[in-house]
Parts: structure tokens; C-alpha cells; sequence
């Protein structure tokens, strides 16, 4: 009966987002009165796989099978489930990341179990099961009650905080039965950027709008990321004009981020931005035009020109930082 | 190669939305409703698709899952270049149902890629994709940016963490797409919308279909604070406030 809780390794080390996840399912757990149980796939060692106990873990199934090296949707979602059908687990966790997002559904239409995703806090009732995440992109919150017995969460990625509980798991070496023609995608490339920090990861973001004017002025918006060990991030119209990569492109269309701190330079604030960055904890605008939209949704506001104001931020960033 | 896009109607982008009956259902006067941003990405990479020969697109469907007043939408798909159209005639109460009706209508019909957009931009759930490639047991793969076709064989680009994977799949396969799969959204000529008028909609009857989920009420965000405003020529206060009043740096 326990609650099973997907967690996802980079090269066999968890990060930030897989304790939150465990956090949440642990949770959950005690709600319904049972135990948490983690799953892992990829070669993770012994001591990485306890850092899952210290947020809540009761038990760890580790799966290591080479047959799974690369995400294929439909062999990780036989694999889940029939973790699932061992463990008897009926409330299974997901991020809403791209992994979440590509596994939950298929599971949810194999074991038949209702999914909510993007939920946003722990149920607020068990019985009706309730959830509450945003829906209209961000402009309102709904309630949907899961009414199947077996049931789906995929959570809002930064969206619930870190719980010690400093457990000791046990840990659980799963051998699943993967059939070779379960398999049917293959990787034929990859392409990945090193040391930049991770979009959708980030605690802190600093972006800028067509108010930048060009992207010749993108130096002090990659510096101020720098030193605050930020990701940067643009609005549509600069990723379509070609100024920065479209990855970076936030927003309804683009990425939907939710870092403690966004620095949003030289942008309007339309609503579809907004769509995208308005689950920030903390919005600063710098914007020259104080009518601009972006300020009814920002904490902090500075009416001036960004290009003046960015290099004045870095030094007094730069002073903090080595005080 | 057989393409099918599933449409979903959407309220425009910058609709204010409302609720009525004490907070249950979404006031549907005044809106004005759009074919989802990413499926009309979906549609366009499609029709760029079926104009090279090379990869032997022969025809373009798409299908939704809603009643009479969904069809404003399904002809605007038409009138950009889609060839027919499929319509469950059904209310799209929750994914799963919207996957399950698509499901049962499609099963037989020999679609070999099918393209979803990566969520709608109401409920923002990004699941019919996947629980319509399980219910058909065929591949899927999410997070695609570029879809290549090229001597029948078919490679996807997917978006991991900070990088890109090529992918290849074997047809029929269900691709949940997103940004970056198209450049810009084609819009209809007026030759599109004439010859739309002619196209066919076939409406289908819906299956009975399990309820998993059920929305039960929506609120609206509470409004914000007031921005605080911080002198230009002071910067050093914006710093001293995200340090000791916010503590996010
Ligand atoms: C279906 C649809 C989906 C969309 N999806 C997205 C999306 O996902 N993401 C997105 O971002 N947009 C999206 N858009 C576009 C959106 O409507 C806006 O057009 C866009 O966000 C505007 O970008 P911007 O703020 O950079 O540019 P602008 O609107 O041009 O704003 C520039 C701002 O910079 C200010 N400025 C000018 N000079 C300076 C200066 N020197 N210093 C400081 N400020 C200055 C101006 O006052 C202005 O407020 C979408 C639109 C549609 C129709």
C-alpha cells in the first residue's frame, strides 16, 4: 500500500528535485497512514540511493539494467508499473518535469488511476482524494478530486519544500523483466551543454526582453548570471528574432519556470510571459515604461533603463558576495 | 506516411477568465476560442512535412473531442491545410476521456505518426499524448522540438536537460511536441477557408469512458502585493532587500 515515488538520477546523482519528490510522497504517506518507497533506474551507487532516506524514503528499489540506459517511454512505464503491482503501491509520484510528464499519463492510462498533474501542495483532503494546481496558465487554481482507487500526482517542480526526516532505508536491488522488443526508440545523438545552469532547475533566473535592444547587450545579463550561479532566460520575441537560443525562450509558448528570484529586464510583462514565470517567488522588473505590466506582477520594480541599471546591479552584487 | 493531429479548442491566450455557478464552471461568454498554441505548431510542421517529397506525407487528419461548437476551430485547421477532419462528439470532461474517445475512434484507421501538443493552454495537464500511445501501445516521445522525416525513416529531436537527444522510432508513434517544432504558425489564405467549406468532418459517436478525475471548483489568484519601486540611482537597495527582506540571494 505504500506510496511509490519516481525519482531521476544525472549520471547517478540526485538532485535537488528528487528530494523534493520524496519529500512530497512522504508526506503524503503519513496523510494515509503507510510508508514511502523510491524508486531509482540507472546505475546509482549505495550512499547516493540513502540520501533518499534522509527526506523520507522507507525503502528503495534501485533498478540497474543496462537495457535502460536511455528513456523509452513505454519500457520505463511497464517497468513502474509493475513496481507498482509488487509494492501494491496505489498513489505513485512523479515530477512535472519532461520525464514526469512523458511517463505519468502512460501510466495512468495502463493502471487506470487518475492523474492530476502539476499538483502544486499535498492533497487538502484524502477522502475525496483533492488537489489543487493552476490551470489557464497560471490565471486560476482548480480542485480535481481523483476518484479511482490507484491514483496519479505529478508535482509542480519547485513547489513544495525539502522535509528531514532521516530515515534508514532499506534498499532493494530490482531485477524487472525488460524484453528487448519492449524497446523500440533508440538514441542516435546527443547533444548536451556543460556547466551552464539548467533552465527549468534554476533558483535564480535573469532575463531579458526586446527592452535590451540587441543581443549585443546580452553581456551583463550572462555576468549578473554568473555570479549569482543563475540561468538565463528571454522572452519570445527575442528567441524568435534569433538574439538568444530558443531554449531559453520562457513563458505560455516556451518554458513555465518556477525559480525563487526571476530578473526580468527590458520585458513588457504580456501575458503569455507571465503564463511562464508568475509561480517565481520573488519577480524583480527593470523596465523604463512604469505602465509596463510586469510591474503589477513584480516584487521589486526599478523605472530606468536596464542597460544603465544591470552594470550598477553586478558591482553591488559583486559587493555583497565578497562581504 | 498518415498523419493525425489532435486539436484541442482552446480559450484565446489573452482571455480574463471567469467562473459561475458558485465557482464550479468556467464563464464561457465573451471568449473567444483558438486552436491550442502547440497544435497549431504540430499542424504547420505537418504541412512543411507533406510539401517535401521526400517524406511522402500522403494525407493530413485531425481530430478533436467536443461538440458542435468545437467545429469553428476544426475548419480553421482545415482552411490553414489539414485534409479532413475527425469529431468525437463528446464533452472533453478529463484526459483521460479526450485520450480513451481518440483512442476508440482511431484504432483501426492506420495513422502512422500521430501529434500532440505538449499540454493545452486551459488545464495546462500535458497527458493526452501519453495515455492515448499506451491505450494504442504503440512508442511515444515527449518534449520534441524538430520531427525529421527522410527515406521513410523518422527521427525526432527531444529536449533533455540542457541538451538535445535525436531520436529514432519506428511508425505508427505518438510525438507530444512543443516549442521549436515549428518556427512560426501558418494562418489560412482565403483559398484555405473557401476550400475548407468543402472539406469533410466525419463526427463520431463516443464511447462510454470511466471518470477518474473531476474538477470540483476553481478560485482566482490572489492579487499581489504592490511592487515595491526602488530608485535607479540607488541599486544597492534593491540588493540589501533581496538579501535581508526576501533572502533569495
Ligand atoms: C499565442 C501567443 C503565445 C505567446 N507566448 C509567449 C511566450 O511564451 N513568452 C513570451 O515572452 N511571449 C509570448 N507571446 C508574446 C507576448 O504577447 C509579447 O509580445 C512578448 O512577451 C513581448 O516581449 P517583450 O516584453 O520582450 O517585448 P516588448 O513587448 O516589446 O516589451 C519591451 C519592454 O521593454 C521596455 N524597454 C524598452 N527599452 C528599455 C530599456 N532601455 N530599459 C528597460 N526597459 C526597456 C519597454 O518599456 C517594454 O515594456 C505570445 C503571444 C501569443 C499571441
Amino acid at each position: 500500500m505504500s506510496v511509490l515515488v519516481f525519482t531521476e538520477n544525472w549520471d547517478g546523482q540526485f538532485k535537488k528535485l528528487s528530494f523534493e519528490l520524496v519529500s512530497y510522497a512522504s508526506k503524503i504517506a503519513e496523510m494515509l497512514n503507510t510508508t514511502t518507497t523510491a524508486v531509482s533506474i540507472g546505475n546509482v551507487g549505495d550512499s547516493e540511493l540513502n540520501k533518499l532516506g534522509k527526506y523520507g524514503a522507507d525503502k528503495i528499489i534501485s533498478v540497474s539494467d543496462n537495457k535502460l540506459v536511455n528513456l523509452d517511454n513505454q519500457a520505463y512505464t511497464a517497468v513502474i508499473a509493475e513496481l507498482a503491482e509488487k509494492e501494491g503501491a496505489k498513489t505513485i509520484i512523479f515530477s512535472n518535469n519532461n520525464v514526469g510528464k512523458a511517463l505519468a499519463p502512460r501510466l495512468s492510462a495502463k493502471l487506470k488511476a487518475g492523474l492530476v498533474s502539476g499538483a502544486i501542495k499535498v492533497p487538502g483532503t484524502i477522502d475525496p482524494f483533492t488537489l489543487t494546481k493552476k490551470v489557464f496558465s497560471g490565471k486560476a487554481f482548480a480542485s480535481v478530486i481523483i476518484k479511482s482507487e490507484s491514483k496519479i500526482i505529478t508535482l509542480a517542480q519547485n513547489s513544495f519544500k525539502l522535509i528531514e526526516k532521516n530515515n534508514t532505508p532499506s534498499i532493494e536491488q530490482y531485477a524487472p523483466q525488460v524484453s528487448d522488443d519492449l524497446i523500440k526508440t533508440s538514441i542516435k545523438n546527443v547533444e548536451k551543454q556543460t556547466g551552464k545552469v539548467i533552465l527549468t532547475d534554476a533558483d535564480i533566473v535573469v532575463s531579458g526582453g526586446r527592452g535590451m535592444k540587441s543581443p549585443d547587450n546580452w553581456g551583463p545579463i550572462e555576468e549578473l548570471a554568473e555570479i549569482l550561479g543563475a540561468a538565463t532566460a528571454c522572452s519570445r520575441p527575442v528567441s524568435d528574432e534569433g538574439w538568444r537560443p530558443h531554449n531559453e525562450h520562457t513563458g505560455q509558448t516556451g518554458k513555465i519556470i518556477a525559480p525563487n528570484l526571476y530578473f526580468a529586464f527590458g520585458i513588457s510583462g504580456a501575458i503569455q510571459h507571465l503564463a511562464g514565470i508568475s509561480s517565481s517567488k520573488f519577480i524583480v522588473a527593470v523596465n523604463t515604461d512604469k505602465e509596463a505590466p510586469i510591474f503589477e506582477a513584480a516584487d521589486y520594480g526599478i523605472i530606468g533603463d536596464a542597460l544603465k541599471v544591470l552594470p550598477e546591479l553586478i558591482s553591488a552584487v559583486k559587493e555583497v558576495k565578497s562581504s | 506516411m498518415k498523419i493525425l493531429i489532435c486539436l484541442s479548442n482552446v480559450p484565446d491566450t489573452t482571455t480574463k477568465v471567469k467562473f459561475v455557478d458558485n465557482n464550479t464552471q468556467l464563464d464561457k461568454t465573451g471568449i473567444q476560442w483558438i486552436i491550442n498554441p502547440w497544435d497549431e505548431l504540430a499542424l504547420t510542421r505537418a504541412l512543411e512535412l507533406k510539401e517535401d517529397a521526400d517524406a511522402s506525407v500522403e494525407s493530413i487528419t485531425v481530430i478533436t473531442v467536443g461538440g458542435k461548437d468545437s467545429e469553428t476551430t476544426i475548419r480553421k485547421a482545415l482552411a490553414i491545410g489539414a485534409d479532413d477532419a475527425l469529431r468525437v462528439d463528446a464533452d472533453p470532461g478529463d484526459a483521460y476521456v479526450v485520450a480513451s474517445q481518440i483512442a476508440e475512434a482511431i484504432k483501426d484507421k492506420g495513422y502512422d505518426i500521430i501529434l500532440c501538443g505538449i499540454e493545452s493552454s486551459d488545464y495546462n495537464s500535458s497527458l493526452v499524448g501519453g495515455m492515448l500511445s499506451e491505450l494504442l501501445n504503440i512508442p511515444s516521445i515527449s518534449a520534441v522540438s524538430g520531427l525529421h522525416i527522410s527515406n521513410n525513416e523518422v527521427t525526432l529531436d527531444r529536449d533533455i536537460d540542457g541538451g538535445k537527444e535525436v531520436v529514432s522510432a519506428p511508425t505508427p508513434f505518438v510525438a507530444v511536441v512543443q516549442k521549436g517544432i515549428a518556427a512560426e504558425p501558418r494562418i489560412a489564405s482565403m483559398r484555405g477557408i473557401m476550400m475548407a467549406k468543402k472539406k469533410p468532418i466525419d463526427v463520431i459517436a463516443p464511447q462510454s469512458v470511466e471518470v477518474l478525475t473531476e474538477f470540483a471548483g476553481y478560485e482566482l489568484p490572489q492579487s499581489k502585493a504592490a511592487c515595491k519601486i526602488i530608485d535607479p540611482e540607488n541599486v544597492k537597495e534593491l540588493v540589501d532587500l533581496l538579501r535581508n527582506e526576501a533572502k533569495v540571494i
